[in-house]
């Protein structure tokens, strides 16, 4: 059965208690429900989705959350430790009993077969090295036979059958040599217990290796605090961080991190977001502004309430899709996984026809030995996790070091395209430029005078959410004008707006919506063609069907938006600016950061068509904008980068979301990207490349030739070692540096 | 003699190789309730196989009792999902199958390999 609990919100009395408590209770499949009315919560026994739950509770009149933190990753380490400790005990045991026997073989001090005294030594040997395969190697056995059960086989089949076999034929010389011609009565009991020993050690060291995998995730996890300074009642307490609930009073002071999602209610700080967004800035914050679970308040104090909590803040959010995206496979990897799904009943069968082809064709004397050691090696060195780790391992480091710079991944295809990309295009506002425009300058016409147009401007933008309109007003909130009524007002996509002010039509926007409304523009035309050259975009207004002046918009360019742009140059990008604003505007943009080619005048609903123009002339586009208005678009795009998304990570139609405002994050995303398929290429190539070699050499392939046969025992190290070789090469991404180029 | 039984028997071999790991499937385990706890152990998911109706929720219960790091994840590739295994934590993974087939899911390197069968029949009482 399992307990569910939830944080509740809206509960100020015993009758909401009962409320909620009914609502749940009548949810089928909930055995208890009990609500803790001074702790705000609810505690449920009962296999029910916890969606059924909050629906419940939703339905009800109040408001709900699940309440689970960020797993603990202490206790996982610690289970991984106590297993790394038992494979290295397993692995000194086995080698105890394989590594003398191995030495006094090679040194001729071993007793032969004929005599008594050396059988019953053999089978004291033989009795020791199957205590060996019992404490050391029963995991594999009992893996082998159960995976065998259910008709599956992995590694450790290969193992249990190959050191089995060097076992049991051992076993069957020395109680039945006669069985066995003289020439192939060889005991391999050494064989079988250093195998052990190495496959052991191999399994030990690579855990070490793959716990550096997930460094990335432990500090994600890390910057979430154990507890909080929750006010209740007026009194203020330290509560597990499990405890807090939704509308809690949390303090944060100086220095201390935050604990859960909420909004300041009172002080104001500086907020350092670096550990998430990668932003190094700290971020002011006052009284009504959003801070985020992880980040470090820098000098003030500040209350804030609690409005997420758990695993929905922004925080455990991205460790969640940091985790999905390390589990994702892009298609690269999906050979090796269609190869691993067949790999170990494959080898079986080698294996069965090494046996029977130095059986039938091996020399004569040496056949069943050769057939014995060729079977036991072609077991042995087959590594099926070597390839089945290739890709996963190199997704899961690249996907995390991208993390630690505030570049969010969402899948293994996302990243496998991003380095793939022929031509990228940039959105302008807010991704090129700072996506704060200001007016610059003012023109008027006729009679106007510059506060009359910019007051009758601003009356007609207070409906307008757009960018430009915001912008209007500013400037006339800094002039201190007051505004007149306005009524009628119409937004018209792509154009401007229109209303009317003391019974006068004002329409307001670009020379478009001039045009299309009779309305001659000659007046200001020179003027608006100077503000264009000057990268400003001219706003066009007019009162009754003339020309009242025109405002010149401009939207500063970021610091490092041309350098960044270089950068995706010098990756061999074409880079296009995108923008609804005019061409000469636009242009004098691009001519700024050193873009050479411009789509202007487009408008919001037709950039994802010019995305797909690109895609159908063959090329591999990727998009970068703001996740919100260029929704359609980055779905569009093979690759979506959402860009300065801060900690809102809620972005759906982004492939890569990038929490900082710098354009710099795309070229390292996307060098992150090339990294991380080339080394997944190294890997595979790598363990294709061991396996198709590996196994014919240990079939003996090259004895007939140049007279090598594999010792089964380097077949168990180099197996040991395959595996190791390809987690060490994927923690070679860990060192990857933003700004470093590919 | 000699040579023709142990060429026999290796032929017997290959043969049963091929159908037991290729041609011939575990049997899947019928489920009623909505509810399955699958055993992540020694390599193997069990049971392996879970038959359940198509178009009704089912709740997978991993309980991991392997440490190896083979284990910790499981992946449905076909829906998208995957999920972390914390070591002797049972984790939830909800899915409704939407038609009958067969819904693959695996650990990352194929090794735990295990299916949801989804079939149109409601399983018996």
């Amino acid at each position: 059965m399992t307990t569910t609990r939830l944080s509740l919100s809206g509960i100020s009395c015993a009758g909401c208690v009962s409320s909620v408590e009914t609502a749940l209770n009548d949810v089928e499949g909930v055995v208890t429900a009990n609500v803790n009315f001074a702790e705000h919560s609810a505690t449920i026994e009962g296999d029910v989705p916890v969606a059924a739950l909050l629906d419940a509770v939703s339905n009800a009149g109040y408001g709900a959350a699940e309440l689970r933190g960020i797993a603990d990753e202490g206790e996982k380490e610690a289970a991984e430790m106590a297993h790394y400790r038992t494979l290295l005990r397993k692995a000194a045991v086995a080698a105890a009993i394989g590594a003398p026997l191995f030495v006094l073989g090679m040194s001729g001090m071993l007793p032969g077969l004929a005599s008594n005294d050396g059988r019953l030594f053999w089978l004291i040997v033989g009795a020791l090295t199957l205590g060996v395969l019992v404490y050391s190697g029963g995991h594999f056995f009992t893996g082998a036979w159960k995976s065998a059960r259910n008709h599956n086989a992995n590694m450790d089949t290969l193992i249990a059958l190959g050191t089995g076999t060097a076992w049991f034929f051992s076993m069957v010389i020395i109680a039945l040599p006669e069985w066995v011609p003289p020439s192939a009565q060889h005991a391999y009991f050494e064989a079988a217990a250093i195998i052990i020993a190495l496959i052991n050690l191999g399994s030990a060291l690579e855990m070490r290796a793959r716990g550096k995998t997930s460094e990335a995730i432990k500090r994600l996890i890390g910057l979430q605090p154990k507890t909080a300074r929750v006010i209740r009642n007026g009194i203020e307490m330290d509560v597990a961080i499990d405890e807090v609930g939704l509308d809690d009073t949390l303090r944060v002071r100086p220095g201390e991190r935050i604990a859960v999602d909420g909004d300041i209610i009172e002080g104001h700080s500086s907020v350092d977001e670096s550990m998430l967004t990668g932003e190094p800035i700290p971020v002011q914050k006052q009284q009504g502004d959003k801070v985020v679970a992880g980040t470090i308040n820098k000098l003030g104090t500040f209350l804030f309430r609690a409005r997420r909590i758990g695993k929905d803040t922004a925080l455990a959010q991205i460790i969640e899709m940091v985790r999905a995206a390390q589990s994702s496979k892009p298609a690269i990897g999906r050979l090796a996984d269609k190869v691993s799904s067949i790999f170990v009943p494959t080898v079986l069968i080698i294996a069965v026809l090494t046996f029977l082809a130095w059986f039938n064709f091996g020399p004569s004397g040496q056949a069943w030995t050769l057939a014995i050691v060729t079977t036991m090696t072609v077991l042995i060195i087959a590594c099926p996790c070597a390839l089945g780790l290739a890709t996963p391992i190199s997704i899961m480091v690249g996907v995390g070091k991208a993390a630690e710079f505030g570049t969010l991944i969402r899948n293994g295809d996302a990243l496998q395209q991003a380095g793939r990309l022929d031509t990228l295009i940039l959105d302008k506002t807010g991704t090129v430029t700072e996506g704060k425009p200001s007016v610059t300058e003012l023109v008027s016409a006729g009679d106007w005078k510059q506060d009359e147009l910019l007051r009758w401007a601003a009356s007609i933008e207070q409906g307008s959410e757009h960018p430009l309109a915001e912008a209007i007003l500013d400037a006339a909130s800094d002039r201190q004008l007051s505004l007149l009524d306005a009524e009628g007002f119409t937004a018209i996509a792509g154009r401007g707006v229109m209303a009317s002010v003391e019974g006068r039509r004002v329409l307001l926007g670009n020379r478009q919506l001039m045009l299309e409304n009779d309305v001659d523009t000659g007046v200001v035309e020179e003027v608006a063609s100077a503000f264009m050259r000057k990268a400003q975009t001219p706003v066009f207004v007019a009162v009754a069907g003339d020309m009242a002046g025109v405002i010149g918009i401009a939207d500063a360019i970021k610091a490092d938006s041309k350098a960044a742009i270089r950068r995706l140059q010098d990756l061999g990008l074409k880079v296009v600016l995108l923008t609804g604003d005019n061409q000469a505007t636009a242009e004098a943009v691009a001519q700024q950061v050193g873009i050479d080619q411009v789509f202007a005048d487009v408008l919001p609903q037709d950039k994802a068509a010019k995305v797909a123009s690109l895609q159908q002339q063959g090329e591999r586009v990727g998009m970068v904008g703001d996740g919100i208005n260029d929704a359609p678009a980055l779905a569009r795009a093979d690759v979506g980068f959402a860009i300065g998304t801060g900690t809102d990570v809620a972005i759906e139609s982004a492939d890569i979301t990038l929490m900082r405002g710098s354009l710099h994050g795309v070229p390292d995303a996307i060098n992150i990207s090339r990294q991380t398929v080339r080394n997944i290429k190294q890997n595979l190539f790598g363990a294709f490349i061991y396996n198709s070699l590996g196994i014919p050499v240990a079939a003996g392939l090259l004895f007939p030739i140049i007279g090598i046969l594999l010792n089964p025992m380097i077949a168990g190290g180099a197996m040991a070692m395959s595996s190791l070789t390809v987690v060490s090469n994927a923690n070679r991404l860990r060192f990857y540096k933003p700004g470093e180029e590919s | 003699m000699n040579v023709l039984f142990v060429n026999l028997a290796g032929a017997a071999l290959i043969a049963f190789i091929v159908w037991w790991f290729w041609l011939s499937r575990p049997k899947a385990q019928r489920v009623r309730e909505n509810v399955v706890e699958i055993l992540v152990e020694a390599g193997t998911y069990t049971p392996p196989r879970i038959e359940v109706e198509a178009g009704k929720e089912v709740t997978l219960r991993f309980l991991r009792k392997d440490a190896s790091p083979c284990a910790e994840k499981v992946i449905f590739e076909s829906l998208g999902i995957n999920a972390d295994l914390p070591l002797n934590t049972p984790t939830d993974v909800v899915i409704t199958p939407v038609e009958a087939g067969e819904i693959p899911f695996s650990c990352q390197m194929q090794m735990y390999r295990g299916s949801l069968v989804a079939t149109n029949e409601s399983p018996p009482e």
